[in-house]
């Protein structure tokens, strides 16, 4: 059996309590009244006893002080994290190894070796805010049940002790008990009678506040955690080329795969002209952008889709997409992420004959599907032997691409010619052309087609509602606890006296204000106020 | 018997939130977790046109180990890995493992050159559209997916390969 | 209609001033005046800083008409925002305590920070894509009215030290209140060298190599005691002391840097003279006009607090994530601004259980209150001018 603690009153107490849950009195010799106020002298159940290994564990996380201590904590890290961009900021292609380094010397490369650079994403990280979120529910469980008990259990007629240690308290003869009580009702008090004692209380439900928002909170964390469970979170990027279609990654299912057309891609600028941002434009340099957007298509393939075969597509609906306004659809939102103007598509070139400048036809190239062989008719041809969608010479000065993007194209070309049957090799690049010095044909440039392309971030998140019902209760809690407070005003018959005294967790200017109007339309002496432990 | 009870509440509420976060630490040091595929999943089924126009589907290799290899010719680990992998696919053709190396979005002058160069003997899926790259959620190349025979994902890594290894995954996923 | 918005800021700038002085006269504790006379003033105060506070709401929607957008887009406008808040959160905090101490300090500080804002770029600017959202509006107006309560905190909270802070011996406590009052002078500073150099037309020009090694000029409007980082000055004006050091981000690092080391003098030296007229601690010299009641003080810096907390969480977590949602396809990114705005939650989160659960009340919590106030103006200053982020497109 646990150990209880009965109070003269006849209440019995939790060990632990100090002060009775009924009646208010002290129930140890050196309670201060006032500071145990608080959560009303009740026993916070982790200080009661100490045992096993759990409870140890249990009672750290308990403390109040364990919990601000991990705030300030995160707050630490959390700050040491914006001293340099974290590795999401980077440029995307630099090493981090190096660039901490180069760019930021020896703190940089200390910074980057303690793991800085992805502080937010590091266990440890995790964790603290785990360890956070553990303080908060054994804190709140540890303090709001025992609180909650006692303001049940509180009874109208409180210890002489309890009324004498309060910080409002004043002794009064000849008092009209009616009075006060309809005075207190018409500050919208709830006024209780007992023995020819009252007991007024106000905003009792502000004292939940703060288990109501930590609840949000653990919604919240619980939320921000779901998110490392698989299918709870698509987050992908996608590049479509203007009038080209291509399958959104994350959204294939049985019923079929989502595709995507890219019908236009817009980019507006301001004009400088405009006479309402004509000072502030004139004072940047380049343009400044109005509008990112892409006009869109979205399909679905037939159900039993096979991943890569040609798709048969249902359009499903348009959309424009800009900057602020994501297209929607099931549970996937797209998003104006990137784009790029101006790709290169098709090159064309003209074969022609060096020493008279006469041409025998031309090619156009499809850059991201060139053909092995040109026929250009009457023995004319060109072969490409090689392509470099990217161009760059390598560390061994061989020629070589960066990637399979087509930003600086190059072709080794092979040219036949009745002339020249077994033909002419030449190295064609952009404002290159190569070769042996003794061809009599090369290829001469002809054009170029571009293209643009809009980059889409794909999104599903499944975590969304319960980030925002956390969001919304810690609104709640908050707000139900720090813009509202417990006022309770007690009034005793004592020994042909009247005893008043009154409490409020916090705003005691508004409280000082209910009893002066109290003493003011009653005959109650003005309650007093006793020196705060502060001064 | 109170006391028994709290015992047993506090135990189990601290199991489950170290077990909750570290699973959420697991996962957030695991790059590849989410939504695609990864160990233990069925790999989904895919079909494209290798180098020498030939359809080739995954399907159709079940009962069989396939070594999924996704790869570019300007990508140097590739380059590196490429001799191995026709070296062990020689040796391993017979005993039932498989090696198709899907090449990500290049032009098939460009792939055929390296072909050659390489003499790689396996199928050389072009995923230009980057269809299969999507759906397997392929980020750096050089990345290799290795299938059992039933179609489940064994092992997935972005590492460039040694021989050594690559003989040890061929093991893995003999039938 | 650009005009009419600025002359009207420029009113509410003036009759800011003149009610801190109402204030002043409120609490000058002339023997022989009484309640009266403080009632009296306190009430001219008062009324002057709610017409100041039109007058300033009649700049906002003025601006707001003729560029088509809240005027919250950018440096300028978002600060003077933000002081408008801390008039109106005063008011606020007047209507329920009546404090005329309260106004002689935080008008001035309001008037500090308008003036601090007009020293960015005043221009209308246009809205790039990120930014066109109702978003804009609800989120930084909400963020701003919660740090412009949170700021009447530190407000109190700086007077309650002023008030209690021992002056009769040197300590640790006298001396941070008076870098305290310093880094205020120090505000003065800059508006005082901003406007003098401006007004003289100083101007100089250096030519550096920018992270794309292409040479750019950046032009000082200060004398250049820190210079770019391999600069090369391309007049003979006054040269630089000392360069920049390389890993201050950005081609401007330099002068920021620059007119940071000048606001700090002017503002040491006004504070020296400060010193010399009142040949006593700034603090000391204070503590003798403040006669407010600490526990009242106490109180009103805890209430700004309660009352501040949960719109700024509102405002700067709750409708910032929703718009981060939207316009970049996630809540939550741990960009710097989003990172001090939760260390600012953190802070007033940890204030509040130090308060209410271990009884941290009168001198630490208004530490405290101060220490919340600096972590809010470097987010609103620090992290746009040096953290790079999303946020930096001032």
């Amino acid at each position: 059996m646990m150990q209880t603690i009965t109070c003269e009153c006849g209440h019995s107490n939790p060990y632990g309590t100090s002060l009775c849950q009924a009646c208010g009195k002290p129930l140890k010799q050196d309670v201060e009244v006032l500071s145990s106020m608080r959560y009303e002298g009740s026993a916070r159940r982790s200080q009661t006893y100490k045992q096993t290994f759990v409870d140890k564990i249990w009672n750290f996380f308990s403390s109040v002080k364990v919990g601000v201590w991990l705030i300030v904590i995160i707050l630490v890290a959390a700050a040491i994290g914006t001293i340099f961009p974290q590795e999401t900021f980077i440029p995307p292609n630099v090493d981090p190894a190096t660039h901490y380094e180069s760019e930021y010397g020896t703190f940089g490369l200390i910074y980057y070796l303690l793991g800085f650079h992805n502080l937010y994403g590091s266990w440890w990280f995790i964790l603290l805010l785990g360890m956070l979120g553990l303080s908060i529910i054994i804190a709140s469980l540890d303090r709001g049940i025992p609180l909650y008990k006692a303001l049940k259990t509180q009874r109208v007629t409180r210890h002489d002790q309890f009324m004498k240690n309060q910080r409002l308290f004043s002794k009064s003869n000849d008092v009209e008990l009616d009075e006060i009580k309809y005075t207190l009702e018409s500050l919208r008090y709830k006024v209780r009678e007992e023995d020819g004692n009252l007991f007024a209380e106000k905003g009792r439900f502000s004292r939940w506040g703060a288990y109501v928002n930590h609840v949000g909170l653990i919604i919240f964390l619980t939320g921000a955690m779901l998110r490392f469970f698989p299918g709870m979170y698509v987050d992908d990027i996608l590049w479509v080329r203007e009038g080209e279609k291509a399958s959104i990654p994350g959204t294939s299912t049985e019923d079929g795969q989502y595709y995507l057309e890219n019908n236009d891609f817009i980019l507006e600028m301001y004009d400088k002209e405009e006479k309402k941002f004509n000072s502030a434009l004139s004072s940047v340099d380049g343009e400044v952008a109005k509008n990112y957007q892409s006009n869109v298509t979205l399909y679905k393939t037939k159900e039993n889709h096979t991943i890569g075969a040609e798709p048969e597509l249902v359009k499903v609906k348009n959309g424009e997409i800009r900057v602020n306004e994501p297209f929607k659809f099931d549970s996937f939102a797209l998003y104006q992420t990137d784009f790029k103007l101006n790709e290169f598509y098709k090159m064309s070139f003209e074969l022609e004959e060096k020493a008279t400048g006469n041409k025998f036809g031309k090619l156009t190239v499809d850059l991201h599907d060139p053909k092995k062989e040109y026929d250009l008719g009457k023995g004319y041809k060109v072969k490409i032997e090689e392509y470099f969608p990217n161009f760059v010479l390598n560390d061994q000065n061989q020629p070589s691409t960066v990637n399979n993007l087509p930003d600086n194209p190059a072709f080794v070309f092979s040219m036949y010619s009745p002339k020249t049957p077994d033909g002419e090799k030449a190295f064609v690049g952009i404002q290159k052309n190569i070769d042996s010095g003794e061809n009599q044909f090369k290829m001469s440039f002809a054009g170029i087609e571009t293209k643009d392309l809009t980059a889409l971030t794909v999104r599903k998140d499944h975590t969304l509602w319960i980030i925002a019902l956390g969001g919304i209760i810690f609104m709640i809690g908050v707000t139900q606890g720090l813009y509202w407070n417990y006022r309770r005003i007690w009034i005793k018959q004592n020994a042909g006296e009247v005893w008043a005294a009154a409490h409020t967790n916090k705003n005691w200017y508004g409280l000082k204000k209910d009893v002066e109007f109290l003493s003011d339309k009653t005959n109650l002496t003005p309650l007093e106020e006793k020196e705060t432990a502060s001064k | 018997m109170l006391k028994k009870n709290r015992l047993w509440f506090r135990s189990a509420l601290l199991a489950i939130l170290v077990v909750a976060v570290g699973y959420t630490i697991y996962n957030s040091m695991n790059e590849e977790s989410g939504t695609y595929i990864s160990k233990g999943n069925t790999a989904p089924n895919f079909v494209l046109t290798d180098l020498n126009g030939k359809q080739v589907e995954l399907e159709d290799y079940r009962g069989k180990g396939v070594f999924l290899n996704f790869w570019g010719t300007w990508c140097k680990p590739c380059e590196r890995e490429m001799p191995y992998m026709q070296r062990q696919y020689e040796k391993y053709k017979e005993q039932d493992v498989e090696i198709l190396a899907v090449n990500v979005s290049e032009t098939n002058v460009s792939v055929k050159n390296f072909v050659d160069r390489y003499r790689m003997s396996f199928p050389v899926p072009m995923d230009k559209q980057r269809e299969v790259t999507k759906a397997y959620g392929i980020g750096p190349i050089p990345t290799t997916i290795l299938i059992d025979k039933n179609g489940k994902v064994v092992e997935r890594t972005s590492e460039s390969l040694s021989e050594k290894k690559i003989i040890s995954f061929m093991e893995k996923i003999k039938p | 209609m650009a005009e009419i918005s600025s002359t009207l800021l420029y009113s509410a700038f003036i009759i800011y001033l003149f009610s801190t002085l109402f204030f002043a006269m409120s609490i000058s504790d002339k023997k022989g005046k009484d309640a009266v006379h403080t009632k009296k003033w306190g009430k001219i105060g008062f009324i002057s800083s709610c017409v100041g506070f039109a007058a300033q709401l009649g700049y906002f929607i003025t601006r707001w008409m003729a560029s088509g957008h809240a005027p919250v887009s950018n440096l300028f406008e978002f600060t003077t925002f933000f002081g408008m808040m801390m008039v109106l959160a005063f008011i606020i905090l007047y209507i329920i305590y009546r404090t005329n101490g309260l106004g002689v300090f935080a008008m001035p500080i309001a008037v500090l920070v308008i003036a601090y804002a007009s020293m960015f770029p005043r221009d209308i600017s246009p809205l790039i894509p990120a930014l066109q959202s109702d978003w804009l509006k609800i989120h930084v107006t909400t963020a701003a009215l919660g740090e412009g309560i949170l700021a009447i905190s530190f407000v109190s909270g700086l007077i309650y030290l002023i008030r209690t802070v021992d002056q009769t011996v040197s300590s640790k406590k006298t001396l941070w209140l008076e870098i305290i009052l310093y880094s205020l002078i120090a505000v003065v500073g800059f508006i005082f060298v901003s406007v003098g150099f401006k007004g003289a037309g100083y101007e100089t020009t250096f030519e550096m190599m920018d992270d794309n090694n292409q040479a750019v000029k950046v032009v000082y409007d200060m004398p250049a005691i820190a210079g770019p980082s391999n600069g090369e000055q391309l007049d003979d004006s006054f040269g630089s002391l000392f360069s920049t050091p390389s890993w201050m981000n950005g081609v401007d690092a330099s002068v920021k840097l620059n007119t940071f080391i000048w606001s700090l003098l002017a503002g040491g030296i006004l504070y020296g003279l400060l010193r010399l007229i009142l040949r006593k601690r700034i603090a000391a010299a204070l503590q003798t006009k403040v006669k407010m009641k600490p526990d009242l003080l106490d109180e009103i810096s805890y209430r700004a607090v309660a009352i501040g907390f949960p719109i700024f969480t509102l405002g700067a977590l709750i409708f910032a994530m929703i718009w981060a949602q939207q316009a970049w396809s996630r809540f939550w990114g741990w960009d710097p601004k989003e990172v001090w705005a939760l260390i600012t939650f953190l802070f007033y989160a940890a204030f509040l259980h130090l308060r209410l659960s271990r009884g941290w009340h009168g001198e630490k919590s208004a530490w405290l209150c101060v220490l919340g106030f600096w972590i809010i103006t470097f987010n609103l200053i620090a992290v746009n001018l040096v953290l790079v982020g999303l946020h930096s497109y001032a």
